[in-house]
């Protein structure tokens, strides 16, 4: 948060300080305030650092920003494992979800096999979970040894949707690098558990003339890895593009500045703040019912088709 | 492309990397592994119960049944009871009745017997008191008789045709 301060006319930073860690030579942890959201030039062990863009940069006790010709920094980039607001949202996720599934879990042993307290909402997704989406995909047989990843999945990128939407705007979900994870998690699992009967279906397609065979190798094993990157662009894309319409019509509340386009454009923001917690359980769903999907193929045995 | 790559940030990587596993295992431990246990758990009882109380209606169809079949037959066992005893009463009483004419006509008989052998012997008597008492008249006329030869005569004569006419 930010505000113009009157006297001075400069911009004042309100919210809470991180730290920031850099791997630059040795480990560097410092307050997020020194960087003072690329205004300061944050001085560590003699090194200088600034944040430009988004990005932290080694630089001069200037801030010099130097330019390629395309107009990129050239400056090298400590590589970055700080405390961002994202990865402080992940943990609150994530201590929010161990909390509410530890209480789940004890009030059946508590109340007799039957859920109590804010868990008894949350029991029905969980059984959706495994009998809509991990049994049919599955299978009767396997299905058990991925419920852990699905579920965690599941409610780990619901809940992070649900807080990007909310006014703290903390958009989890919408880095690619978080969705980047979460597909190689799923990628990985599928190539662990895939059965000789997977892996012949990708390189030597049964059933098949061996011309075709040849040219269905590649194709499919292109597949294995765009099965997981559709998954990454999928995720990242529906939650940027709605974080940016919401944010557009929201500010245009304010750039209209009259009765008429202010209210429609409130009326327009309030309804795709709608959709988009529908969007927010849509994109949880879908990543989760296709992670299933992709470990069922790796999990299939022979049968006739 | 380039700008997507641009934004990939290693360090957010690398943190979702190391809390999401984390998550995931101590999820499975402290919630998922309790949690679907305890709902399979349920559901099994649930099935059990239900298909309990679907064996409890049938044996009580069943039993109900059985009492149904038990009742007719009881039925029908107090039905021939009752008929049986109506026929065994019936012949009882037939033959009571038989018996105690033929018994009757038993006692009948017996007494006419026994009327016709006391007539018999009360016949007897008289015959022998009579036949006494003609002695003794006999006697007493003899006696006199034998005094008076012709009366003696006479009255033996009397005397006798008497006694042919009264045997």
């Amino acid at each position: 948060m930010s505000y113009t301060d009157e006297e001075t006319g400069g911009k004042v930073y309100v919210g809470i300080p991180l730290p920031v860690i850099l791997w630059d030579d040795g480990i560097k942890i410092f307050s997020s305030s020194k960087l003072n959201h690329g205004e300061s030039i944050a001085e560590i062990e003699d090194k200088f650092y600034k944040l430009y863009h988004g990005k932290i940069y080694l630089t001069d006790s200037k801030g010099t920003i130097k330019y390629d010709e395309e107009g990129h920094p050239t400056n090298v980039v400590p590589l970055d494992f700080s405390i961002t607001k994202s990865v402080v949202s992940m943990i609150l996720v994530s201590l929010l979800m161990f909390i509410l599934f530890k209480n789940l879990a004890r009030s059946y042993s508590r109340n007799g096999l039957v859920a109590k307290g804010v868990g008894r909402f949350f029991e029905p997704i969980v059984i959706y979970i495994r009998d809509e989406i991990a049994i049919p995909n599955i299978g009767e047989k396997n299905y058990r040894k991925y419920m852990s990843f699905l579920l965690t999945l599941f409610f780990f990128i619901w809940f992070c949707n649900m807080i990007g939407l909310s006014p703290l705007g903390i958009n989890v979900t919408g880095n690619i690098a978080v969705t980047f994870c979460l597909a190689l998690l799923t990628f990985i699992i599928t190539t662990v558990s895939g059965t000789t009967y997977y892996w012949k279906h990708i390189f030597w397609m049964p059933g098949m003339p061996i011309y075709m065979k040849l040219i269905m190798a590649p194709i499919e094993l292109l597949g294995v890895f765009i099965k997981p990157f559709t998954l990454m662009i999928r995720l990242y894309a529906n939650i940027t593009a709605g974080h940016i319409t919401m944010m557009t019509l929201i500010s245009m509340i304010f750039v209209f500045r009259n009765w008429l386009g202010s209210s429609l454009s409130f009326a327009l923001a309030f309804f795709i703040s709608i959709i988009e917690i529908l969007v927010a359980l849509l994109q949880a769903y879908i990543f989760t019912i296709l992670s299933a999907l992709y470990f069922g193929f790796a999990v299939e045995e022979e049968h006739d088709h | 492309m380039e700008k997507l790559i641009g934004e990939f940030s290693f360090g957010l990587f690398f943190w979702q990397l190391l809390i999401f596993v984390g998550l995931i295992f101590l999820l499975r431990k402290f919630a998922w592994k309790p949690i679907l246990d305890s709902v399979n758990e349920r559901e099994n009882s649930i099935k059990e119960a239900l298909s309990s109380a679907e064996e409890a209606k049938k044996q009580m169809q069943s039993l109900k049944e059985d009492n149904q079949k038990i009742l007719q037959e009881a039925k029908m066992e107090r039905d021939n009871l009752l008929k049986d005893a109506k026929n065994k009463g019936l012949k009882i009483v037939e033959s009571a009745k038989k018996e105690s004419k033929l018994e009757a006509e038993k006692i009948l008989k017996n007494v006419q017997e026994r009327i016709d052998n006391e007539k018999k012997s009360v016949v007897k008597d008289i015959k022998n008191q009579v036949a006494e008492f003609s002695i003794e008249i006999a006697e007493k006329i003899i006696k006199k008789e034998l005094e008076d030869k012709t009366k003696q005569d006479e009255m033996v004569k009397e005397l006798l045709k008497d006694l042919s006419i009264k045997k």
